[in-house]
């Protein structure tokens, strides 16, 4: 397969500085599009292309920019593109990987992001412990500013565009768009009450689309290469590559660029080098903490957002972390639930006294004071803190995926906690 | 802290020259002043290892905030320190393919080999210990940070490589 996103890193890992970046084509889509294609252009080409958000979510990028009203439609004054590089979904490391050896590919997507939906100001919000991808992209946007490429002006073309990094202070909830929003005017990161969306009133109250570091990567080579080309690159319904993980017991834990459609079991068994000696696949997260339990029979899906979709989960992030036959499955939901209660902002009931309820219901069968009720207690959390539209956003929804789908799988698991008094595993 | 400590704070004495011009380049790209809360705070925190009452007071004034507005944004980011903290702080991942893979073991050993919890700072001052979500290297499982340093594959004998030096018990 013919490596896109990762084309620059090698096996070592080094970062990619503006001249080996430019002498392997880089910033050969944006000088194509400051000679001459419109924003209506590009934005043709995206939407075409069935690119999805890679943070997650998977919505069509080119359809959350085509909701960002033209300059005729609204009032004079800034629009924003901010790319969110707030990496923080347990599980989940490959943002880190593109902005450590590859910053260039990054901040090329987002100029010709922010040029498209007629943005003058951008900002890469990236998480702070993130210290060596901070330091590779300042300096590459030192790079940036030195040669015309950012600034006043880009390339002759009369387009101009600043660009600023934003490192965060942490916590989880800032990957939530609204919420990261006002960490960056300065605030609490409670997410926002939409509508208004982000596209019409984000930043400062000013049209802002915020996109994933994955996703702004994908631009320059769909923008060069066109949406036909990107649409080949997928094995199903899905276009494009996309960076799978594997995390947990395995031989070989890493992130490879791969196809869009792969199968999991490639993933897991060929990439992934399979188990570790002496221990089983019993279950997987597909797309990092928030994504339900999926188990040995879905091995051979495909990984598309819909198949995944389809088969209860969701692709989330793509990197699956693996449950292995000697790993308490009460213990690993009790982790995650407790990062999310930890992580919740607070705002919302659901969540913020829901989910250390679930970590205290979780904690007494894994510690062996686990009561018949329990389970029952359980399934009426998922439906009251699980249900959209509960909570103000969804961070608990999230939270209770593993959860749900730990019950549904792994059922005799629980009740043994019960029945012996103790945790099975210890 | 106490309002006639807030009362009585003198701005001019407690930010540094050079922290009121960091804060003010920030200041050029936001159109209000405590836009740049979130920045001001890690400028000053960079440069004393926490924020003190005296500073986050001087930051607010310098932002036009209230000092209890500041407040609710300082204690929200994990990453704001409002108590000292040692010369390194570790930043343990206790999420779940770290967990999968033995941290709450690790986790114990450097609490033994420091002599502190998390929220603890030793004796010596050298290290405080606090967890921190998933850092994003779970292909390198278990992971924690140690100052700026990111390390990985953590095992027994790495903690004891590390910390063996370090003066164990907590300060408090």
């Amino acid at each position: 397969m013919e490596k896109v996103l990762t084309r620059n890193i090698g096996v070592d890992q080094k970062p990619t500085d503006l001249k080996a970046y430019e002498a392997n084509g880089g910033y050969q889509g944006l000088r194509k599009v400051m000679a001459g294609m419109s924003p209506q252009d590009c934005q043709a080409v995206i939407s075409d292309s069935n690119l999805r958000g890679r943070g997650g979510a998977g919505f069509p990028t080119g359809m959350k920019w085509s909701f960002v009203p033209s300059d005729d439609k609204c009032t004079p004054g800034h629009k924003y593109l901010v790319c969110n590089a707030d990496e923080m979904e347990p599980g989940t490391f490959k943002d880190r990987l593109l902005m450590e050896c590859d910053p260039h590919q990054l901040i090329e997507g987002m100029i010709l992001s922010a040029y498209t939906i007629g943005a003058d100001i951008s900002y890469i919000f990236i998480r702070g412990e993130y210290l060596l991808a901070i330091q590779r992209l300042r300096d590459a946007l030192k790079e940036c500013y030195a040669s015309g490429l950012l600034g006043d002006n880009i390339l002759g073309s009369g387009y101009s565009l600043n660009m600023y990094l934003h490192p965060s202070a942490g916590r989880y909830i800032c990957g939530e768009e609204t919420a990261l929003i006002n960490a960056l005017e300065g605030k609490r990161a409670n997410p926002r009450a939409k509508p208004p969306f982000p596209q019409v009133s984000g930043l400062w109250g000013r049209p802002t689309i915020v996109n994933n570091v994955e996703t702004l990567c994908n631009i320059p080579h769909i923008i060069d290469r066109g949406a036909d080309w990107f649409k080949t690159l997928g094995l199903g319904e899905d276009a494009g590559t996309k960076l799978f993980g594997v995390s947990g017991r395995v031989k070989n834990p890493g992130c490879w660029e791969l196809p869009m459609g792969t199968p999991i079991r490639e993933i897991i068994e060929q990439h992934a080098g399979g188990m570790r000696d002496g221990y089983q696949l019993k279950g997987f997260l597909p797309g990092g903490g928030s994504t339900d339990f999926l188990t040995t029979e879905h091995l051979d899906l495909a990984m598309d957002y819909n198949v995944i979709g389809a088969a209860g989960s969701r692709m989330g992030t793509g990197t699956m972390i693996i449950l292995d036959d000697r790993t308490c499955p009460v213990g690993m939901v009790l982790n995650l639930i407790r990062f999310f209660a930890h992580e919740s902002c607070g705002f919302c009931t659901p969540c913020r006294d829901g989910l250390p309820w679930s970590r205290q219901v979780l904690q007494d069968l894994e510690e062996g004071r686990g009561q018949p009720e329990d389970l029952e207690t359980l399934s009426y959390q998922i439906k009251y803190i699980g249900a959209i539209g509960n909570t103000h956003c969804a961070l608990a929804p999230g939270a209770m995926e593993p959860l749900q789908s730990a019950l549904k799988y792994f059922y005799d698991d629980f009740k043994q906690h019960i029945s012996s008094g103790r945790c099975p595993y210890h | 802290m106490s309002k006639s400590e807030m009362i009585q704070t003198d701005i001019g004495s407690v930010l540094t020259a050079e922290e009121i011009a960091e804060i003010d380049a920030e200041l050029a790209h936001v159109p209000y002043k405590s836009g740049a809360a979130i920045d001001a705070l890690k400028i000053v925190q960079a440069n004393r290892g926490w924020v003190s009452d005296q500073c986050l007071q001087g930051i607010a004034r310098h932002l036009d905030m209230s000092a209890e507005e500041l407040e609710g944004v300082a204690t929200f980011y994990n990453l704001i320190y409002r108590r000292p903290v040692g010369e390194k702080v570790i930043l343990f991942c206790d999420s779940v393919s770290c967990w999968i893979n033995g941290c709450d073991d690790i986790k114990d050993k450097i609490s033994q080999t420091l002599g502190i919890d998390y929220g603890e700072t030793t004796s010596d001052n050298s290290y405080t210990l606090l967890p921190v979500p998933c850092l994003g290297a779970c292909d390198r499982a278990p992971v924690m940070m140690v100052g700026d340093d990111l390390v990985t594959h953590i095992d027994h004998e790495m903690v004891q490589q590390l910390f063996a030096s370090a003066e164990q018990g907590s300060a408090e």
